[in-house]
């Protein structure tokens, strides 16, 4: 297994509801990864389709043997390049889902449905969507993975579960607005991210590669600043804000392993412990203590 | 049109009437006014506004007003006083050429080029539609729209001009609806009967512009946008492929006139995006 990768971020601009420019987008900016020397690119949540579909949603869904995504799937058999891609993934029984798919060479290993779904605020996804019921880790040519989507990561249970199913690295596609500009030298929403990123590289031990997208949605901006945090807290690098681009960086698994032993927070992790409490919480709120 | 949509257009006509008066009447008093304010221009959308407005709430509150240019075929005119004559309704009569013409006689100038008659025509309908919000300040009346469902899709309208009201009864209601609630309610058979037209310029006429027919139109929208059916299955139904493309990207292109202007978020609590309340908030 390969102890060093390089994974490229590729912090687009999708074109609100039309999946194959979107695709086409998506297959240039892998020539270009593959050229920089990446073996895992990485796009941000719902790249193949953009964010606020609303009744877009049905117009927009594949399934992983629709036509649509082929280029893509192809794209990565021909480079020998891994991919993380987003869009909305129909079910059999036409359920429709904010999914991230790893493909590596051009065959699909994991798909993982966003679990946390906001609904408040500016956020309206609930109304659309159904909420994917897991977290599971994904096993690639450079370890094992954990796949989470944006506001996944905004409940720690999400990190934490996949950290103790082995994962070394968190890949997180998201869509976050930039909100709040009274703070000085960044947006109070990328701010909020940037710590907590820091936070979770370091209390699980991981690398953490998170990739924001950029543009306007009816008003609405993102504001990209995707980066690599390594298991001590660093970034190892990042993207600018507000603008389309294509940035790598290196990840060194051994960091992950000096780290661990280093803080070895997660070897002292009490898990009966906090399974026996939830057990506990969950049994009273459901009325039976 | 398919017999199968057309049956399935067809409205309860005393229910919809219900309906719609309702609205007007709880709208107007909920926005502390008494009385609406409408263009009149002879053809079915406004007659049919006209004979909600005066169910709703009487002749007397409501008053018409007719706006004709230079170019307006005179028997716009009549046909709108027909309706003011059958419903006794309070009318005023505000030819716009003086204002409409000063402007492009000092624009064309400036521009040393003549206005194309789209241009011309979207100045009508916004000065219009600056009447109608001077009378409604005047008068304390709300201004009703006259939109139908199927311009509001096809963006058969001019933003900020005809498509501006503060209410539009008439917005869920297919152009084929429209004529037929104007039959139940008793629009004159003169302007139930004649093509429809922006009357913008002469002998214009809307389905020789679109170039496909009101019917046609309301069966594409119904099973595109009620039914959710998507373009390449109502062209595996033997819809040409071209006009129906066409439809797509009308409705597409026009959804910035059916939404307010586009606005930046930067704080946390931005006006449409997350700071969210009804019209009828505290009412």
């Amino acid at each position: 297994m390969a102890q060093s990768l390089r994974v490229a971020l590729g912090q687009v601009r999708p074109v609100l509801g039309d999946v194959a420019a979107n695709v086409d987008k998506h297959v240039t900016i892998m020539n270009e990864a593959k050229q920089q020397g990446a073996s895992l690119v990485v796009f941000p949540e719902l790249g193949l389709t953009g964010y606020q579909l609303q009744d877009l949603t049905l117009d927009v869904a594949c399934t992983l043997d629709s036509p649509a995504l082929q280029p893509l799937l192809s794209a990565s058999r021909d480079l020998a390049l891994d991919v993380v891609f987003s869009f909305v993934e129909e079910s059999r029984d036409h359920r429709f889902y904010i999914a991230s798919a790893y493909v590596t060479r051009g065959s699909v290993q994991h798909v993982h449905r966003k679990v946390y779904l906001p609904t408040y605020g500016m956020f309206d996804e609930g109304r659309y969507f159904a909420a994917g019921q897991q977290f599971a880790t994904v096993d690639t040519a450079y370890g094992t993975m954990g796949m989470l989507i944006c506001e996944d990561a905004w409940h720690p249970s999400s990190p934490y579960l996949l950290a103790h199913s082995g994962a070394r690295v968190l890949l997180l596609p998201s869509n976050s607005p930039a909100r709040s500009v009274t703070d000085q030298g960044e947006f109070g929403s990328q701010k909020f991210w940037r710590q907590l990123l820091q936070v979770y590289a370091q209390l699980f031990g991981v690398y953490i590669v998170f990739v924001n997208r950029v543009g306007f949605e009816d008003g609405v901006n993102f504001f990209g600043g995707s980066g690599i945090v390594s298991p001590d807290g660093a970034w190892v690098v990042q993207a600018p804000s507000l603008e389309e681009s294509l940035v790598c960086g290196d990840l060194h698994l051994a960091n992950v392993r000096r780290a661990r032993y280093t803080t070895p927070l997660l070897r002292d992790e009490k898990k009966d412990l906090v399974l026996r409490m939830l057990s506990r919480i969950v049994r009273r709120e459901g009325g039976e203590l | 049109m398919n017999p199968e949509i057309q049956r399935r257009l067809q409205l309860d006509e005393a229910l919809t009437v219900a309906v719609l008066t309702a609205f007007i009447r709880e709208e107007v008093e909920k926005a502390g006014f008494s009385k609406v304010v409408f263009g009149l221009s002879g053809g079915i959308d406004s007659a049919l506004v006209a004979y909600l407005a005066a169910r709703a709430l009487g002749a007397e509150r409501c008053l018409a007003v007719m706006m004709p240019y230079t170019t307006s075929n005179p028997k716009s005119l009549e046909d709108a006083q027909a309706v003011v004559e059958d419903l006794g309704l309070p009318s005023l009569v505000v030819p716009i050429s003086g204002p409409v013409d000063a402007y492009f006689a000092g624009m064309d100038e400036r521009l040393g080029v003549p206005a194309t008659p789209l241009r011309r025509g979207n100045r009508m309908a916004r000065e219009r539609m600056s009447t109608l919000f001077d009378l409604s300040a005047h008068h304390g009346a709300l201004v009703l729209g006259t939109s139908n469902k199927t311009e509001l899709l096809l963006g058969y309208g001019t933003q900020f001009g005809d498509l501006a009201s503060a209410l539009n009864p008439i917005g869920d209601l297919y152009k084929s609806q429209v004529r037929q609630l104007s039959r139940f309610v008793g629009v004159p058979t003169a302007i139930l009967e004649k093509p429809p037209s922006a009357d913008l310029w002469q002998d214009q006429t809307d389905e020789s512009e679109l170039g496909f027919t009101y019917d046609f139109a309301d069966e594409v929208l119904y099973q595109l946008v009620d039914l959710r059916l998507s373009p390449e299955e109502l062209a595996a139904n033997g819809y040409d492929e071209r006009v129906l493309q066409g439809i797509v990207r009308r409705v597409q292109r026009n959804q910035y006139k059916r939404k307010p202007p586009v606005i930046a978020k930067l704080s946390s609590r931005t006006i449409g995006v997350d700071f969210r309340y009804l019209r009828d908030w505290g009412q």
